[in-house]
């Protein structure tokens, strides 16, 4: 096996049915209902306030495709491969459908997943928001996704994968492709809570044209039984990319997570951000690779641990390749326990030594994201307090 | 207001202080001089409790309760506060934030208490969202470190060197901040906060007036007396000469 590739003795996907109970898009309201507040937790607004549209999937039955501008489409990919036959160019385009096991399941036995676009020169005035949700007990969800920014226009989405609190164990196979056109922009912020019986394999590919930007966030505090990615983004001429990660892994949660950024055109940036909470008997890999291969690219990973017990452990990954003479990467990696002296500071302005870690972990999560409606960045804030706060 | 009694104070096994003993009365300012490395901010973070400042002998009495077994934490709820010399950087908390701690407010929103005690020291709201002492000048420290202290508004307030590394506008305005702090711009009478400030040339001194003055040497308090007496002396010899000078005096005596 390659260093930096993830060793993956990972989930079995037989044991898993693909056998769902078809929703109705007549229950979407009571299923909004029942569900409001875990579909709140990853960032969708059953409402829709402060969206340019939504998609919404249950197990296998999308029930809600919503464009609020003009200018936007939403749908899912199965419909939009009947309605568009140019999309067969960017299907199994950024991410190989042989990859893996997974990747082939979701080939041969693809369930649904969103497609998002921008028309050319049409910038979101609000972000879309998806949300892939699973009700049923032992469900195999396999999403395949498409991201279209077209020329010149500017998509920001909000996309959270969750599981009703009924739901013992499932399997989530995600696979999404991102384009970035010419001089566009996509910022795609996922926030995931899932559950202890939970596994999850998103496989991720996004290609960035001339001057393309593309902003990635993911977010991760809940337990999590295996989950597994590595989303790797092409970046062609004078193109921008940034992913940053925020994971707090907990109880016996297996995570394995990282991001490759291949400076392919002139020019071309990237930057890796990971931040990792490490307690209980977590196990985190965090990852992260720059390719440089074009002439004057800049590119910076930056992979940070904090481990909080005896029996967790981070395993920090970060690896820089060059193959031209004027690539500049750099990468900063540590992994550390929490600073006494902070925590002593603190308790001389009063807080328990408990309150002290507590704000010190949240500090320590808590980067700004970029491209985040101001509520939502709250909420994300919010949930890394709660996080924090269990250790109080 | 504080009472130290023969008190033995070790960090990692090595002793720091020995037998010492120190009084300061409610509405008392103290301030305590010395050269580098003779216990002075180790007295300080013994007083204050921290886990690495480990009593060996003796007891620290505070507002006539034995606090020597205490937490941290619980020396601050009872009323102590103290200002840092080199505070460490916070990650991800915001200086306003940590304002609204100082006060018991655990809301991340920065209140308006906030803002106008920021403004008395000069800090802009912008200032308020960098994260604690993220890239703060010398100055900018010490102004935060007051700022929360006067945020927590203790009954004992310990200062760690606040008037080293100022330029003399800053100077000014931290000698204001700390009167009000140590309740020096009331008449005697009616202070009741009390301070122990480290000094190493006594320049707040000539910014607020203070009640006594002690030299520290090898862990111990070598001479104490009024602060003009002491300080001229450590100004004129030197430390150890002032030790020597204040022995001799006590011997006749």
């Amino acid at each position: 096996m390659r260093k930096g590739m993830p060793d993956d003795n990972g989930p079995e996907i037989e044991k898993y049915t693909l056998k769902a109970e078809k929703h109705d898009t007549k229950d979407l309201p009571e299923i909004e209902d029942k569900y409001k507040q875990a579909f709140l937790n990853v960032g969708y607004d059953p409402k829709g306030a402060e969206r340019s549209g939504s998609f919404l999937q249950v197990d296998h039955s999308v029930l809600c495709s919503k464009v609020v501008q003009e200018g936007v489409e939403i749908m899912s990919t199965t419909d939009a491969i009947e309605k568009y036959s140019w999309l067969s160019d960017y299907w199994w385009h950024a991410v190989a459908p042989e990859k893996d096991v997974y990747t082939q399941q979701v080939d041969r036995k693809q369930t649904h997943g969103y497609f998002l676009r921008t028309l050319p020169g049409v910038r979101t005035t609000y972000p879309l928001q998806s949300c892939l949700f699973t009700e049923q007990d032992g469900l195999s969800q396999n999403v395949h996704n498409i991201v279209i920014a077209e020329e010149g226009s500017e998509l920001h989405i909000i996309t959270g994968c969750s599981v009703a609190e009924k739901v013992k164990s499932a399997l989530h196979l995600g696979v999404s492709e991102f384009y970035v056109k010419k001089n566009a922009k996509i910022t795609f912020t996922m926030i995931h809570n899932w559950a202890p019986e939970v596994e999850v394999r998103p496989r991720s590919g996004t290609i960035i044209e001339e001057n393309g930007v593309f902003i990635s966030n993911y977010v991760c505090l809940d337990q999590v039984k295996d989950l597994q990615m590595y989303p790797v983004t092409y970046c062609g001429k004078n193109a921008r990319a940034t992913s940053q990660s925020i994971i707090y892994a907990s109880k016996d949660s297996k995570i394995d997570i990282g991001s490759k950024m291949v400076l392919q055109g002139e020019n071309s940036r990237a930057e890796i951000i990971s931040r990792t909470v490490a307690q209980d008997d977590a196990d985190v890999t965090a990852r992260g690779i720059l390719t440089g291969s074009a002439a004057n690219v800049k590119g910076h990973l930056e992979c940070i641990g904090l481990m909080l017990s005896d029996t967790a452990r981070i395993y920090s990954v970060p690896e820089l390749e060059a193959t031209v003479k004027d690539a500049e990467l750099s990468h900063e990696a540590a992994v550390g326990r929490i600073s006494e002296e902070e925590i002593a500071y603190l308790t001389a302005r009063g807080l328990s030594e408990e309150e002290a870690a507590g704000a010190i972990v949240r500090g320590f999560l808590n980067v700004d994201i970029e491209g985040l409606p101001a509520a939502l960045g709250e909420q994300v804030r919010q949930m890394i307090r709660m996080s924090a706060e269990s250790l109080e | 207001m504080l009472e130290i009694k023969e008190l033995d104070l070790e960090v990692d096994g090595r002793p720091v202080l020995k037998d010492l003993n120190l009084t300061i009365e409610e509405g008392e300012s103290h301030v305590l001089l010395g050269p580098n490395g003779s216990g002075k901010t180790s007295l300080l973070l013994g007083i204050l409790g921290f886990p690495k400042y480990q009593v060996t002998g003796g007891n620290i009495i505070f507002k006539g309760k034995d606090i020597t077994g205490l937490s941290t934490a619980e020396r601050v709820k009872l009323g102590m506060g103290i200002a840092f010399q080199h505070p460490p950087v916070i990650r991800g908390i915001r200086l306003g934030e940590m304002v609204n701690l100082c006060r018991g407010d655990k809301t991340q929103q920065i209140s308006e208490q906030t803002r106008i005690l920021a403004k008395k020291l000069h800090f802009s709201d912008e200032f308020l969202e960098r994260d604690v002492n993220a890239g703060f000048s010398g100055g900018e420290i010490k102004r935060s470190e007051i700022m929360q202290l006067m945020a927590q508004d203790p009954d004992f307030v310990m200062l760690d060197e606040p008037d080293s590394g100022v330029d003399i506008e800053n100077m000014e305005l931290i000698g204001n901040m700390i009167g009000e702090l140590l309740h020096r711009k009331i008449q005697p009478s009616k202070r009741t906060a009390s301070g122990l400030i480290i000094t190493h040339l006594a320049t707040i001194t000539d910014y607020i007036e203070v009640d006594w003055a002690h030299v520290m040497l090898d862990g111990m308090i070598a001479c104490s007396g009024s602060p003009d007496r002491i300080i001229s002396e450590v100004m004129k010899g030197g430390y150890e000469k002032c030790v020597r000078e204040c022995q001799t005096t006590m011997d006749r005596k």
